[in-house]
């Protein structure tokens, strides 16, 4: 079959169900006593088995397959989770991505899967007994209901949703027998119920029904608070099936239940004793079967109505449809502003009423356009909880990270490219941030070490901030390391103020970590990440309070393709300049430009900065600022240096379109940057500033 | 099984050449360019063709043939080759012709003053008609272009 016009999608959706999957084994980790949580790892992990047979990954299918096994008895609460089983899941999770990663990269998906089945299963096996509590039980009665018996823990359910108001039925479902797919209208019939109530127990299993393993009935324990008319209703809707019959239990019958149930539990006591043990072999995150059960009944209510409403509202798109979109719609500005022109030329009414309707209509198609290449930060952000997780865990620390913003919006392409930093920033933090647990607790500090990661908007600007109460930064040791590599120079260390020194970090070349680690500290990472972020046209700080903590403040433009810029004449050529980097236009004589050394300087501002001509560095074919007494000028900043560019004439502030300068120029530009289209279609190219700054 | 070759025809200097139809995306007449400083004298600039700005290349210039002045005939060539756009200044373009692969011979030292490295080879069109096709990859080289910057410099 051809598959590849589904393999795209497919990948998307693993991505998301294993970002999905991440995400709650987390939060499941933090409240491992919350089965809606499980339910939802488990919704995921079989969506991810269906798809990935479908698709002929047969790895993939089989290691999901498993974690659905275990999943499935700790749903069912059979099996508690501990910190084993959260192991071998987060590792099966790293399996998986690893395969679908092979995909998308053209692979097939095979990976070596044995072990972690094998391990799974023995996860499974380990439970035998307290799975096996049911069955037997249910051999030995014959009271009513019939089919199958309830374990006390189902039996506390039912009791205490009665007790709440809720309905319970007991619900034998018959499938016509000349039915065809019959796994798929049980499951029909599940989601009827699921989408109105909660399934406490079925006869056979979901698992077994799903695999078509039963003959032409099956039945349910079944919660609820909606009508038993209306339920009979909308389950005999569902095709094929031949009788639907509900029967409601109540107090009475339960009670008759649980004394049937006694018997049958003397028989299996003893296998529940031994998998009791198997449960508590696991200290840290054990979950009594018990708190899981009374954490199941409240909860029934509002769980049906999530399941009942999460019905995607977004669509799919490829990148590239955006880009052309937005191509486009920067064509359709270049002629907007040109037809503004002709209307004010012709000076006809009808014509210029229509040229400012259009106008109008553009701009709010400009602000939309915008926005769709907009995307939260949660995309970057949602990997990093796993991050810290693994990378405490090898280190020995205990740290909790504090995500807030995930929802703040930046445009895709800085998306992109902040990754990484990010991530060096963290690692940084966990690594050489947050103390080891028992210093900590030496300092009187919390044992566990809390990073927060936030990010906001704040005018034109997006900032990100990692902070984390670990040791700080230590001067005296951050300057003698700086002097030992070279980074400053003993006397110019002494007038450096903290903020600077703090800022030595980020120096080529630099690592105060006292021994390398493989997570981070090769002296590589920081100024790889400040020359990213400077490249984002971003901006990176640092504060930090010895004992205290540290916390890294990155600035961030809203967006990389479209920005505000200063245009200037230069003869019959124009030039943008970025308005971020001009600090102020002026106009300086000619008789004020000095000479010191040979360069040529003016005073600004009781300061003496270098002045540049622009006509001279572009080589301006018609255009010489020699001649001139007076000249234009723009001081533009990068970091702290000033300099003056003389200019020819200026034009303008204005929104420009970044464009690249296509790949056969790229590389070795000089003094431009980019280039952008004006208003009269043809080309402009950007100047980077901070190229003309040395 | 001599297989047919669609090219697009265009002059230089009075020679006709031929590019592959799918290495070209469009041609274009003339449009104002935008002088990119600092780059050598064949690259004449970026031109914004439907909203992407392309780099535009006087092929006269590139094959070290004298350059002259653009007339209303002179056309840019959009070609797309090595995941390069470039544009190509030519002095007319106006053909697409079939070319048959057993009538490419390999290409002579220098043809039309253009040397053997930038042509894949010479077809033979009727009696008296030949065809230079180009080597897209080896005209689209910049390690060359890049060499060339620093011998200037």
């Amino acid at each position: 079959m051809e598959m590849n016009q589904y393999l795209s999608m497919f990948i998307d959706e693993s991505n998301d169900h294993l970002q999905a999957l991440n995400e709650n084994m987390l939060r499941l980790e933090q409240q491992p006593e919350d089965i809606s949580i499980v339910q939802i790892i488990f919704r995921s992990a079989h969506t991810l088995k269906g798809m990935s047979a479908t698709m002929g990954f047969e790895d993939l299918a089989s290691l999901t397959h498993e974690m659905e096994n275990v999943l499935d008895l700790v749903r069912n609460s059979k099996l508690g989770m501990n910190g084993h089983i959260f192991d071998t899941l987060f590792k099966c999770l790293d399996a998986l991505e690893g395969m679908v990663q092979d995909i998308i990269n053209g692979g097939t998906g095979k990976s070596d899967v044995e072990e972690l089945v094998q391990r799974l299963k023995a996860i499974v096996k380990g439970d035998v007994g307290g799975s096996g509590t049911a069955k037997p039980a249910a051999s030995s009665s014959s009271n009513v209901p019939p089919s199958f018996l309830l374990d006390q823990f189902q039996l506390s359910i039912l009791s205490q949703s009665l007790e709440s108001g809720h309905k319970a039925f007991y619900i034998e479902v018959k499938v016509r027998e000349d039915c065809l797919l019959k796994a798929a209208r049980a499951y029909m019939v599940f989601d009827v119920l699921e989408r109105n109530g909660e399934v406490i127990k079925s006869y056979p299993s979901v698992q077994e029904i799903e695999q078509e393993q039963f003959e032409r009935s099956f039945s349910v324990y079944y919660i609820t608070q909606v009508d038993e008319q209306l339920l009979q209703d909308q389950l005999s809707r569902v095709s094929e099936i031949e009788s639907v019959e509900l029967n409601a239990v109540d107090k009475d019958t339960l009670a008759e239940m649980e004394n049937s149930q006694q018997s049958a539990d003397q028989a299996s006591k003893a296998k529940l004793e031994t998998a009791a043990t198997v449960i508590s072999t696991s200290p840290a995150t054990t979950v009594s079967p018990v708190a899981s059960a009374e954490s199941n009944a409240p909860r029934t209510a509002p769980a049906a109505q999530s399941s009942g409403s999460a019905a995607p509202r977004t669509i799919r798109v490829d990148i590239e449809r955006l880009d052309s979109l937005m191509n486009l719609f920067s064509e359709l500005l270049i002629d907007r502003v040109r037809l503004e022109q002709l209307a004010s030329e012709v000076k006809r009414n009808d014509l210029t009423e229509t040229v400012e309707h259009m106008a109008r209509v553009s701009a709010d198609l400009q602000n939309i356009v915008l926005k769709l290449r907009m995307v939260p930060v949660e995309s970057v952000f949602n990997r990093f909880p796993r991050m810290v997780r693994d990378l405490a865990k090898s280190l020995d620390k205990k740290v909790d990270l504090i995500i807030v913003g995930a929802e703040t919006e930046l445009d895709r392409t800085v998306i992109d490219e902040i990754g990484d930093p990010l991530v060096h920033l963290i690692r940084n933090a966990v690594d050489h941030g947050v103390e080891p647990i028992a210093e900590r607790i030496s300092l009187g500090k919390p044992e566990v070490g809390t990073v927060h990661l936030r990010a906001y908007h704040s005018g034109n600007h997006v900032f990100i901030e990692i902070e984390e109460d670990g040791k700080g930064i230590n001067r005296p040791k951050v300057l003698e390391t700086a002097i030992k590599r070279g980074v400053v120079t003993p006397e110019e260390a002494k007038n450096l103020s903290d903020e600077e020194v703090n800022m030595l970090i980020f120096a080529a070349g630099f690592s105060t970590a006292d021994k390398v680690s493989d997570i981070s500290g090769r002296g590589v990472g920081l100024d790889v990440v400040k020359s990213k972020i400077t490249s984002l046209g971003g901006h990176v700080s640092v504060h930090s309070t010895l004992g205290s903590g540290t916390r890294f403040s990155i600035q961030l433009p809203l967006t990389l393709s479209i920005i505000a810029a200063m245009l200037i004449k230069l003869g019959s050529e124009k030039y943008a300049f970025p308005l971020s980097s001009i600090v102020e236009t002026g106009a300086v004589k000619r008789a004020d430009i000095r000479t010191l050394h040979g360069n040529r300087m003016i005073e600004y501002r009781q300061s003496i900065i270098p002045v540049v001509s622009l006509a001279a560095l572009v080589d301006s074919p018609d255009y010489r600022d020699d001649e001139e007494t007076e000249t234009e000028m723009l001081i533009i900043r990068k970091g702290d240096k000033l300099a003056a560019i003389l200019v020819d004439e200026f034009i303008g502030q204005s929104e420009i379109v970044l464009k690249p300068l296509g790949k056969y120029l790229a590389g070795n530009l000089g003094v431009v940057s980019g280039a952008t289209i004006l208003g009269d279609g043809q080309v402009a190219l950007i100047v980077d500033t901070n190229a003309l700054i040395k | 099984m001599a297989e047919e070759l669609k090219v697009i025809v265009f002059t230089l200097a009075q020679e006709e050449y031929g590019i592959e139809v799918d290495k070209v995306r469009t041609i274009e007449r003339m449009v104002p360019i935008t002088r990119v400083p600092k780059t050598p004298a064949f690259v004449k600039g970026v031109i914004n063709l439907r909203g992407i700005v392309i780099p535009v290349i006087d092929l006269r210039g590139r094959f070290g043939l004298a350059e002259t002045e653009y007339t209303d005939n002179s056309r840019i060539i959009i070609v797309a080759a090595n995941e390069l756009e470039v544009g190509f200044i030519v002095d007319s373009a106006n053909d697409v012709m079939d070319v048959m692969s057993d009538s490419i011979e390999n290409p002579p030292e220098v043809m039309g003053g253009v040397k053997a490295k930038y042509i894949s080879g010479v077809a033979k069109i009727g009696d008296s008609r030949l065809l230079i096709l180009l080597n897209l990859i080896e005209v689209l080289n910049r390690n060359e272009i890049i060499q060339l910057e620093q011998f200037g410099e």
